[in-house]
């Protein structure tokens, strides 16, 4: 139609992305009509509705030539898109977090004898990938392609290309996800999806590479904003650790199975650098893109420190990838190794504070603000989670306190302070503030709504956090205790037992964090439908975006 | 120094970005590969028997992992509860390893031997039978389902291809020795034994009619830790000290 005329004639990813869509489509055809194996059947079958349900979208999309969103200045509907899709898997996998905590506190309530993917080997890897990879991803996927066209002011490279890693991503996801239910894992924590996801997810996430990185190249600002260092230190080491921790051999092409090319201790500190630096960069280093922008964006304050946000970077991403072994303290790991993952766990507080200072002094000024904004409460709140949890991390990686704190629930009450108190507020201060902007609203379809989500996610943290302190360091204290013979004091089972009030602590908690989340769902809802619309005075194309965090930083200036 | 330089070249901050990234992993991880008595020398290790592996995939597809480690640290407490403390070389053909992260359940690195095989079905089938204050989820169905072996020689080959040392010959015999180890009686037994030492076999789910994953499940159970031999492992030895 009219939008024929302004598409250029040659569109690459128009070509492309069609034709990876259906050899996607046949390959999983061929794939489930010839494997041996029914878990990989259902998979192969599974692929094939992902990527007929792409193909769809895309003509559905294409049909009558370039749509609008495609000619206006900023690639908005990916956004939208991914907001969306963050929303849902946080609650999904929320839900199901909740139903695993529920287990553990009630073993006959929630276990069937006869339904293998109900149990909780199963169901755990299935609440730790929607968490992270789905809530988190989608929702860093979403908010770094709206702060790069901003901060650069430029639309996403790639034409479709964003569209692709936004359907390819959650393709992953579904993959991922239906194939812990069917039992299929190379047993990686956090690394689970096996080989043909594996190379799924590359592909993705190169074209994700390609599209930030095509933005930020052809931006209109001269200077890089920070937020987007560390957007990109975020993709680029993340494809980095996956490629190397997922080296695998396949038993067949038609066959779910792989062995990992590397096996016990140097397999282990492969896994466990990969694991901490998922922490890193993606719960840590693609977070932080969020706060360096929505925090002073909200705010409308300029980020406190210029020469500290530099110093915070370097060093963080430097400091971070050492960490790994200490996940693995007083194991068959080298003592060496040992000694130089916990240095420099500790070393990392450092960076890590610089970097909670200088987001929560860019509200210097306008503290106010957390009294009247309860978006802006539930970013600071998140910053001051991150500080709390990165002193914790060094003080559980110094050997003495490990020998304690390692496999009890002190390190599951350490990863949900910085989960659910950091990456969760961070994400739900961004999506509050990006659901009135994307959908042109005035403001929040309930301000009141926010607090009830902001005060009983609160509590669920609390109860949740020192629940888990408290079984911790009983389970540690209670494995060590001796009596005055000289013998173990407690069974394990004992120690199992004495569990249990707190795990239907945290249950509760658990419970109260997921009640916010869905008021909050319900909020954004409301607000998309029914929220007052903005009365735009200029149309959106090529304004430039008047963001303070970026005219504020005298980028470049103090170097 | 100049920022300025990195801030306005997208390609230099990723060139930057990825030397600042790579230098940890590298300087802790490579030399794992090299440097001598990372793993130690030992006597006794050896690739698992056909069923044990196929009793692994299970162990790994169910997600045992999860809640039970296999990596007994050297402390005091817990070479008293479950043993001596776990050597790098028990885990050596592990693709990949299963050390795991939590004890909701207790450590399973020694295991093997603790339990009879009928307190493992037991157990398996419904865990607050033997234990009441068991939490874990029972695993009933695996003592119903027949075990699914047709790729065994593939999966040999495949560990052979990653680095675990099975001969020609127990590639070659996967099946025949599968069968054998959960038939004590058959004909294959000897041969069996003979490429598999110190293997234990019996029909570990007490059911003869068929080899379920149950049977795989606990062969590899009862296998767990009970490799090495410890009469001729000094760990004062000077090139055991670590």
């Amino acid at each position: 139609m009219q939008s024929a005329a302004t598409s250029s004639p040659m569109r690459l990813d128009l070509a492309i992305i069609p034709a990876i869509l259906v050899a996607g489509f046949f390959a999983a055809l061929v794939e489930a009509a010839k494997s041996p194996d029914p878990a990989m059947v259902m998979q192969a079958w599974t692929f094939v509705a992902c990527m007929a349900v792409t193909g769809i979208w895309y003509l559905v999309t294409y049909a009558d030539g370039i749509p609008k969103d495609e000619q206006s200045g900023y690639a908005n509907n990916v956004i939208k898109a991914g907001v969306i899709a963050s929303m849902f898997w946080g609650i999904a996998g929320m839900a199901v977090g909740l139903i695993i905590a529920l287990q553990l506190s009630f073993p006959n309530l929630f276990y069937f004898p006869d339904l293998p993917w109900t149990n909780f080997g199963r169901m755990r890897p299935l609440h730790t990938s929607a968490v992270i990879f789905a809530f988190g991803g989608n929702a860093l996927i979403a908010t770094s392609f709206y702060v790069v066209q901003r901060t650069c002011r430029a639309r996403l490279f790639g034409g479709s290309l964003p569209w692709f890693v936004f359907w390819g991503y959650n393709t992953f996801i579904v993959m991922a996800g239906t194939g812990y239910l069917e039992g299929i894992t190379q047993s990686r924590e956090y690394a689970e999806p096996e080989w043909y996801a594996d190379i799924w997810l590359t592909l993705v996430w190169v074209s994700y590479l390609v599209v930030f990185l095509g933005t930020i190249i052809k931006r209109k600002e001269p200077h890089i904003y920070v937020a987007n260092w560390f957007y990109l230190a975020f993709i680029v080491t993340i494809a980095m650790l996956h490629l190397v921790n997922n080296i695998a051999v396949p038993v067949s092409p038609l066959e779910t199975k792989s062995f990992s090319l590397f096996s016990g201790v140097q397999d282990a500190l492969t896994q466990w650098w990969y694991g901490h630096n998922a922490v890193g960069f993606f719960l840590t280093a693609g977070f932080l893109g969020i706060m360096y922008y929505f925090i002073p964006k909200r705010a409308e304050r300029p980020i406190y420190s210029y020469r500290l946000s530099i110093i915070h970077f370097w060093t963080l991403i430097f400091i971070y990838i050492w960490a790994g072994p200490h996940h693995l303290l007083y194991t068959a790991l080298p003592e060496w190794a040992q000694t130089l993952g916990m240095t420099f766990s500790v070393i990392l507080w450092m960076p890590s504070w610089g970097g909670m200072i200088n987001g929560l002094m860019t509200l210097s000024g306008a503290w106010d603000k957390l009294r009247t904004d309860p978006v802006i409460r539930m970013l600071v709140v998140s910053v001051a989670f991150y500080g709390m949890s990165t002193f914790e991390g060094p003080v559980m990686s110094v050997k003495t306190v490990n020998a304690l704190s390692h496999y009890t629930n002190w390190t599951i009450g350490h990863v949900h302070s910085g989960a659910l108190g950091w990456v969760g507020y961070v994400t739900f201060g961004a999506l509050y503030c990006l659901v009135p902007w994307l959908w042109k609203k005035q403001r929040l379809y309930s301000n009141a709504l926010v607090e009830w989500h902001f005060w009983i996610s609160t509590l669920g943290i609390v109860l949740y956090i020192t629940s888990m302190w408290v079984a911790g360091i009983m389970q540690g204290l209670m494995w060590r205790a001796y009596n005055d013979y000289g013998f173990l004091e407690y069974s394990f089972v004992e120690v199992v037992q004495a569990m249990h009030p707190y795990y239907i602590i945290r249950a509760v908690g658990g419970g109260l964090y997921l009640t916010g989340v869905l008021i909050m769902a319900y909020n954004l809802w409301m607000t998309v439908r029914k929220g007052a619309p903005l009365v735009v005075a200029t149309p959106e194309p090529h304004v430039p975006d008047s963001t303070p965090a970026i005219q504020a930083v005298p980028a470049g200036a103090v170097s | 120094m100049k920022h300025e330089i990195l801030e306005k070249n997208s390609i230099l901050l990723l060139i930057g970005i990825l030397l600042v990234v790579a230098i940890g992993g590298a300087v802790e991880i490579a030399p794992l590969f090299w440097v001598n008595g990372t793993v130690e020398k030992v006597q006794g290790m050896r690739p698992y028997t056909p069923l044990e592996l196929e009793g692994r995939d299970i162990y790994v597809r169910e997600g045992c992992y999860v809640c039970h480690s296999q990596m007994i640290r050297s402390l005091r407490d817990e070479v008293e509860r479950y043993g001596h403390y776990s050597l790098a070389a028990e885990s050596m053909y592990d693709h990949p390893f299963q050390w795991g992260s939590e004890r909701t359940g207790p450590d399973l690195a020694r295991v093997g031997g603790k339990y009879s095989d009928g307190w493992h079905r037991e157990h398996l089938t419904d865990p607050r039978s033997v234990v009441p204050e068991s939490i874990m989820p029972p695993y009933a169905f695996l003592f119903a389902k027949p075990l699914d072996y047709r790729d065994i020689v593939a999966q040999l080959k495949t560990n052979k291809a990653v680095g675990v040392p099975y001969t020609a010959d127990q590639i070659a015999n996967a099946k025949a020795d599968l069968e054998a180890q959960a038939d004590p009686n058959s004909d294959g037994i000897d041969a069996f034994r003979k490429r598999y030492p110190n293997a234990q076999a019996r029909d570990f789910d007490d059911n003869p009619k068929e080899i379920t994953e149950g049977d795989a499940l606990i062969a590899y159970l009862q296998m767990l830790g009970t490799l090495v031999d410890f009469k001729t492992y000094h760990a004062n030895a000077p090139e055991n000290r670590r």
